[in-house]
């Protein structure tokens, strides 16, 4: 079916009728996919997670999350100008980028570590590396691991718990941190639903699982991540409670904490996941693993953060180890060279 | 979905791919109409995968429709050429196929009071009685050559030359034959016409090709989109051990390739040929060729092209001498409208842009497509979001964004690294790409500037 490449010089000169377009193959494209449809399509699957966040967290919710997304959106049109491109880049990966750092604070952090994780994510994240598409590690995540490390007292266990707020969830420390220090075992049901202390995007498994089938139904997010990672954290999450490393069980685990959040809408940035299924598998897998080892292992009740920034230092390697096979099996060496 | 779930799913296909809109609807059910002849013909030399042709005529010559034109004597990868009008040589030039070549052409005056025109054409290359059997004294030489002086090629598109593909090699028989009617091509229809018009030239030629590779089974494919045809094949393949397969509706289904994978389950080798794995694979209008060259010695003439797209007031499927120019053809259906923007040799996926349409249409042409201005929406390109979609959809299991972006930045060895002469420029992860990254053209120059490269190499 192939034919003769068209070199660029060899185009004839028009004779008659110049007012055709020219272009090469496929002259169709599927208009349903865009580069900000999808975009679009992550802030849908956000919605109910930012949704439970405000019934839970009301207020703080509303301005930790709104403070990150024009935080991110302001640094965002900042380095598009200084790198010389045109300003309105709205494909909307900016707003994402926004919307998962706002929901991975917790309620309490101040003000300035919504701007200074906006900045780090947008700036050092994402356009050091040359914008969206070229980052390495995904931005959310960097952003959040460096006001961690940096502000360790705002974003810290005890950041999460007031015993004088207004609303009832922050007045008790977060299940995980409850589990880790006091060995105090959450119930299942309003870890499920979501009532309960944690970072903003966190608390509702039932949330995440809405938000993030729809996602992989649309095959924005690649099933094969979420999926690699719920198996995993749930088979070493099951070990780790069977040779009594962990009070909590595999189910709790999956339930609590950000896992779920981590699984469906951190792990499947496509920017900084593998290409193929294959990798896809291999590193859903690897996030689950340091999921539940920095849970079990680490001085930090949670683990999702540093599991998928470990794992996306792997994804060029990943890349490289699951190169597809063509169809008909890969060349000899001699073909190859020839 | 159906990706997750292949045990659910009972009809037949290849993997990955993707499911354009199939827009058959244009031209599907308008009969073949034999085209009105033309002033002028312009016949080029090289019409099929080889060496081009030597004239044999002289400039002023009379020509009657099927006299010889052009030939090569010593190259095996040639494909013989006749004047498909009664008519006048004129003298040669030189004119350029929509895939970039550059050819010689003989123009042939076309004589008005023609001897063979309208219905009594296309009587006399599909019509009459085609037998379903007693080719038993045929010898598989016979046919083969029978292919050859018709000047016979592959008229699927790749136009590779039938007599050579026939011949195949002693090392490697053929057991099944199978005949492509997929067309999966958007808003072709070629094919599908003939299937419901003329099937009985399409089995007795599948019957003489079985016959000249000595092949056990032959199949006829067609995809589920054409299921209008499967009766009429059915009846017409009654008595004979031709099978009928529907396949899956998708593209790019009728890359041979794809279409042994789909019906047989097999891998043809990446450098390979269907034959390592025993397989022939033929297209419908080919095998109706065929039929004509042995049975009536009759030469490859005339061949049934879809015109088809917004851009084409009627929409038609047309009988039309080899030679006829782009824009004889559009001008048989009612011309452009208004706002026909682009003119393609062949389907939106594989086809070529035309600049002018002063060109003659070839052997190989199944197919003018002409697109308007809404359908081709402005896209702004992207950087690639990594998201895998083109791996997901590669037909030949490539990475596409890696061969792509390998060639853009001009590392042709990484691009090798990542199989770049494996892609057939199918244009299925083109279709995909939400970053509108132009995969296919990237694809397309980093296979021209590498091989340039390696000559600079190797002086
Ligand atoms: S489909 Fe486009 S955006 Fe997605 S990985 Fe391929 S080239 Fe990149
Ligand atoms: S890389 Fe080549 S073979 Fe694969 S989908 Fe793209 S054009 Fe088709």
């Amino acid at each position: 079916m192939s034919a003769e490449p068209k070199p660029p010089s060899a185009e004839p000169v028009s004779r008659d009728t110049p007012r055709f377009s020219i272009a090469s193959s496929p002259h169709l494209l599927d208009s349903s996919r865009s580069t900000q449809g999808m975009m679009v399509d992550v802030l849908i699957g956000l919605a109910p997670v930012l949704l439970v966040s405000l019934i839970v967290f009301r207020s703080y919710a509303l301005l930790q999350v709104g403070l990150c997304v024009v935080s991110c959106l302001v640094f965002e049109a900042l380095c598009a100008g200084m790198r010389g491109r045109s300003l309105p880049l709205w494909d909307g990966s900016a707003a994402v980028t926004g919307v998962i750092l706002g929901l991975s604070l917790p309620w309490s952090a101040p003000w300035y570590i919504a701007v200074i994780g906006s900045a780090v994510a947008i700036g050092l994240a994402k356009w050091v590396f040359g914008g969206l598409g070229y980052n390495l590690f995904n931005p959310a995540m960097v952003g959040r691991a460096f006001v961690m490390l940096s502000f360790a007292r705002e974003m810290g266990t005890s950041a999460y718990v007031r015993a004088d707020a207004s609303i009832d969830a922050v007045t008790t420390a977060t299940p995980l941190a409850a589990a880790k220090m006091e060995s105090v075992m959450p119930d299942l049901w309003p870890l499920f639903v979501g009532i309960h202390n944690g970072s903003l995007g966190e608390t509702s498994a039932l949330a995440c699982l809405i938000g993030g089938v729809y996602l992989c139904i649309r095959r924005t997010a690649s099933w094969e991540i979420p999926a690699g990672v719920i198996l995993s954290a749930a088979v070493f999450a099951g070990l780790a409670s069977g040779i009594g490393l962990s009070p909590l069980s595999w189910f709790h685990h999956l339930l609590s904490g950000s896992l779920l959040f981590g699984a469906f809408f951190i792990a499947t940035d496509p920017v900084s996941s593998p290409l193929t299924p294959k990798g896809k598998w291999i590193f859903g897998a690897g996030v689950g693993f340091f999921i539940i080892l920095i849970r079990v292992f680490s001085g930090y009740p949670e683990g999702v953060m540093f599991a998928v920034l470990l794992m996306n230092a792997a994804v060029p390697l990943i890349n490289r180890l699951t190169r597809p096979v063509p169809l008909g099996g890969l060349p000899t060496v001699k073909e190859a060279v020839g | 979905m159906s990706r997750w779930l292949p045990s659910l799913q009972s009809r037949k296909t290849f993997r990955h791919g993707v499911h354009p809109p199939e827009n058959k609807e244009f031209a599907k059910d308008s009969p073949i109409e034999v085209m009105e002849i033309p002033q002028e013909v312009r016949i080029p030399l090289l019409q099929h995968f080889g060496v081009a042709c030597e004239p044999t005529v002289k400039r002023g010559a009379e020509l009657e429709i099927g006299d010889v034109i052009g030939e090569t004597q010593d190259a095996l990868f040639s494909s013989r050429v006749h004047s498909s009008v009664k008519g006048k040589a004129l003298k040669p030039t030189v004119t350029t196929l929509p895939n970039g070549r550059h050819v010689n052409v003989i123009p042939v005056a076309c004589d008005p009071e023609q001897s063979l025109k309208g219905r009594d054409l296309f009587e006399e290359i599909f019509g009459g009685d085609w037998p379903k059997g007693g080719f038993e004294d045929l010898s598989p030489d016979e046919i083969v050559s029978a292919a050859a002086e018709a000047g016979l090629v592959g008229l699927g598109g790749a136009a590779f030359p039938t007599h050579v593909k026939l011949k195949g090699a002693p090392d490697r028989p053929v057991e099944t034959l199978l005949l492509n009617g997929c067309e999966c091509e958007p808003f072709l229809a070629s094919d599908y016409r003939l299937m419901i018009e003329a099937p009985a030239p399409i089995l007795t030629g599948a019957l003489l090709a079985k016959r000249a590779v000595g092949a056990s089974r032959v199949i006829l494919c067609l995809e589920d989109n054409k299921l209008g045809a499967v009766p009429i094949l059915e009846r017409a393949a009654s008595g004979t051990p031709v099978e009928i397969q529907t396949l899956e509706t998708k593209y790019p289904q009728g890359s041979e390739k794809q279409l042994i994978q789909a019906v047989l389950g097999k891998e043809v080798p990446l450098r390979g040929l269907p034959m390592d794995v025993g397989v022939l694979v033929m297209n419908v209008n080919t095998a109706a060729s065929l039929a004509r060259a042995v049975l009536r010695n009759k030469p490859l003439t005339h061949r049934i092209v879809t015109v088809a797209g917004h851009g084409i007031v009627q929409p038609k499927n047309l009988l039309a001498p080899i030679g006829a120019s782009y824009g004889d053809l559009i001008e048989a259906c009612g011309g452009l409208t208004a706002d026909a923007a682009r003119v393609l040799a062949g389907g939106p996926m594989m086809g070529f842009s035309l600049p002018d349409l002063d060109i003659p249409i070839t052997k190989g042409t199944g197919g003018v497509t002409v697109l308007a201005e809404r359908d081709l929406r402005a896209m702004r390109e992207t950087a690639c979001l990594r998201c895998g979609r083109c791996v997901d959809v590669c037909p030949m299991n490539l990475a596409p964004t890696r061969i792509a972006l390998a060639s853009r930045a001009g590392d042709y060895g990484l691009a090798h690294e990542w199989n770049l002469t494996a892609c057939m420029e199918c244009g299925s992860c083109a279709y995909v790409c939400p970053a509108r990254i132009p995969l296919v053209q990237l694809i397309r120059m980093g296979k021209v500037m590498s091989k340039k490269e390696a000559v600079r190499k190797a002086a």
